[in-house]
């Protein structure tokens, strides 16, 4: 049982603000079903002013309480105030998170960003897109990392695994996010490169932003499949009365479970790696393989 | 919301049922003797420690000799597995299923890093074992089978009984995790080709810290705790008379409620399903309804999160537990449900009730009353409702019926 604060209860039982913004001009999206916590958060600005917002959220109480906290927060806020708005300043608000639930005030202020930037016509999700990607089952980036532990002077990685989920899955990552800690810790990413520290992480940034085709973070390329699953594979399948589930996503691996007509029927394997794995690899990426899982 | 405590999480623990407490009490109290001592006074204590292990070898159908005392149910798998590994140091393959508990899956895991190969039974999605992939798995390395008799998530019942006979075939040694079968459905050892079998008191109405390890007479042993003489040697350390006493009480009215288990409580858990089943959209039931603990049943909704549900229904002072990442204490949802597959929609929006003899059919109604309107106002929050991107549709939320 976590021990929250009566302002995360009172946020999470009464949540302020729910719900679409039918006349938002800034929407920022963070998160996926499949994380386990996912943020939309609407904004309608004018002349540079917050003058409203709302949000949905799909996660656990510290989650619904951060997004319903953060709209209060902002209303009335001009632009460039709602942008110095830290996840310790949600947290704050809230009278405090578990430690382990400070990735959900991260979320919020990513969330913020992110519409902000949509607002300004930027891409919508930058950290995802800049940076080397650290932690593949979290789709976590470098930027990320060192973005939270400078703002929240962190000291260990089980910290950055509270306010970031990075290292939180398989654990692969854990090594990686222990070296750039040291880096940070020792004044590497300052620019200032401190004696010792390895200068991995400007350089790094750069260069992935002219790569040709940035990798797909995992969260990305979840987020992808699952829209050509809904959008254009779904709607095919079902004409035929079929139908068919994403089961799992691990790394390039689809595992989908064929539903409905498809599953009597003798040409499903015909289905999935024709129809569905092409379209997945035209729309998504070219190396992903895609595998039927009985149910 | 009134004080009341609507209790739905009987396979995390359980009450200490009266007739336990005022069993150990005096052991407690005033028959503080030590049972190795040599005085009348600590006799007491000796034939109690008797007593309870004729009872706890009564439910299970087996003889009280082969029964150890030991601290819980994961002390008894530790002990039995490593026992069993260690009388045979040649043999490095370790068989188990992907779903145990961690009780069970954490040895796996040190196995592997000890140098073992160690294979994990896969399930389908109802959570069920194929006896013919499980019979490929055996070869002349294994060391060791341990499979659950239920799962603790799902209610689901494992094959123990054929995979057993298939161990015995080939003379491999067969654990199985007991903790959430025992005193749920009858176990009769004399009928089953089992070699060790874990037992948990918190499990069936007893306190915390105690539990019981069956070991087949001539099954090779290596005690885990070195010491005194106490348990024949096989497990050191002065007995905690109290609790075992707690134990075998709690035994002998698990075999007297055993039927009321089967019909009573089933027919609860079951109105309880088809309830809530009829009352919200978008809900699955997760494991094999065929084959399942009468207790336990796991329900996904689709697009809430399991901890979220679980505050508001401890709003109403409902106790239930779910699979979700957020109450797992990892950042990700249930081994279990993942290794059945159930596709991540489903993952973090599961909740699993279990009851026990002490639920009764005004809790369930309450229950079947309340959770629709929670879900439907997480749902009213979630991004998910609808599942489509366009804000201009998400309104159209699949709330319950
Ligand atoms: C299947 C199973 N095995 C083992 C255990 C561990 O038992 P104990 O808590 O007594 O150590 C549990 C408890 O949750 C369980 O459900
Ligand atoms: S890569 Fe970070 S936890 Fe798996």
């Amino acid at each position: 049982m976590w021990e929250y604060t009566d302002a995360v209860r009172d946020h999470f039982l009464n949540p302020r603000n729910v719900g679409v913004l039918k006349d938002a001009n800034a929407v920022g999206e963070v998160g996926s079903l499949a994380c386990g916590d996912a943020l939309k958060l609407y904004l309608k600005i004018e002349n540079s002013r917050i003058v409203d917002a709302s949000f949905q959220t799909f996660g656990c109480a510290s989650a619904i309480a951060s997004s319903s906290v953060l709209t209060d927060m902002v209303k009335g806020m001009s632009v460039e105030d709602a942008l110095a708005v830290s996840n310790k300043d949600i947290a704050k608000a809230l009278g405090g998170l578990p430690k382990e639930k400070m990735h959900c005030s991260v979320m919020g202020q990513e969330a913020l960003e992110a519409a902000i930037r949509s607002w300004r016509g930027e891409p919508p999700v930058p950290h995802a897109h800049e940076g080397r990607l650290v932690c593949k089952c979290f789709g976590v980036t470098e930027e990320q990392i060192v973005k939270v532990i400078q703002e929240n002077a962190l000291v260990s990685v089980e910290e950055i695994t509270n306010f970031t989920k990075a290292g939180g899955g398989c654990g692969e990552c854990l090594e990686d996010m222990g070296e750039i800690l040291k880096n940070v810790l020792a004044g590497g990413v300052s620019g200032k490169s401190a004696v010792g520290a390895k200068p991995v992480l400007i350089p790094d940034l750069r260069k992935s932003k002219t790569e040709a085709a940035p990798a797909l973070s995992n969260v990305q390329r979840m987020q992808r499949v699952m829209r050509v699953l809904d959008e254009i594979i779904r709607p095919r399948l079902q004409q035929d009365g079929g139908d068919i589930e994403l089961v799992d996503i691990d790394g390039k691996e689809v595992s989908v479970a064929l539903r409905g007509m498809c599953t009597s029927c003798p040409s499903s394997r015909l289905t999935i790696e024709g129809f569905v794995q092409q379209t997945l690899r035209d729309q998504v990426e070219q190396d992903l393989a895609v595998r039927e899982v009985s149910q | 919301m009134s004080g009341a405590i609507r209790y739905f999480d009987n396979n995390a623990t359980t009450r200490v049922a009266p007739e336990v407490l005022e069993a150990m009490l005096p052991f407690l109290q005033d028959q503080y003797g030590n049972a190795s001592s040599m005085y009348r006074f600590a006799g007491r204590s000796q034939s109690a420690l008797s007593k309870a292990r004729e009872q706890v070898a009564a439910l299970l159908g087996t003889s009280p000799e082969e029964i150890i005392f030991t601290s819980c149910g994961t002390e008894s798998d530790s002990t039995a597995i490593y026992s069993a590994l260690n009388a045979r140091p040649e043999k490095k393959h370790f068989i188990t299923t992907r779903v145990e508990h961690p009780a069970v899956l954490a040895i796996g895991q040190h196995l592997e890093k000890q140098g073992y190969a160690v294979s994990y039974l896969s399930v389908d999605g109802k959570g069920r074992v194929s006896l013919d992939e499980f019979a490929k798995l055996l070869n002349k390395e294994t060391a060791l089978v341990s499979m659950m008799f239920a799962n603790n998530e799902t209610g689901n019942i494992f094959p123990v009984a054929e995979a057993g006979a298939l161990c015995r075939e080939r003379g491999v040694p067969f654990h199985v995790d007991a903790v959430q079968a025992v005193g749920k459905i009858p176990i009769d050892l004399s009928m089953l080709p089992i070699d060790y079998l874990a037992v948990s008191g918190h499990k069936l109405h007893a306190p915390k810290g105690v539990g019981a390890l069956y070991v087949r007479r001539g099954a090779p042993f290596r005690p885990f705790l070195r010491g005194g003489h106490q348990e024949r040697g096989r497990r050191a350390g002065t007995e905690a008379v109290p609790n075992i006493v707690a134990l075998g009480t709690a035994c002998e009215l698990a075999g007297r409620h055993i039927q009321e288990e089967n019909t009573r409580v089933r027919a609860l858990r079951d109105s309880l399903q088809s309830g809530l089943m009829a009352s919200i959209a978008d809900a699955v039931i997760n494991g094999d309804q065929n084959n399942r603990l009468p207790n336990t049943v796991n329900i996904s909704f689709k697009y809430v999160e399991g901890e979220a549900i679980l505050l508001m229904l401890d709003q109403f002072g409902i106790c239930a537990s779910s699979g979700s990442a957020c109450t797992s204490g990892s950042l990700e949802p249930s081994h279990v449900l993942r290794a059945m597959g159930v596709p991540f929609t489903y993952a973090h929006g599961s909740l699993r009730f279990s009851l026990s003899r002490y639920n009764t059919q005004e809790e369930v109604d309450f229950v079947v009353e309340h959770l629709p309107e929670i879900i439907s106002r997480l749902r009213e929050i979630s991004p998910y409702c609808g599942f489509s991107d366009d804000a201009g549709e998400s309104d159209v939320c699949p709330v319950s019926r």
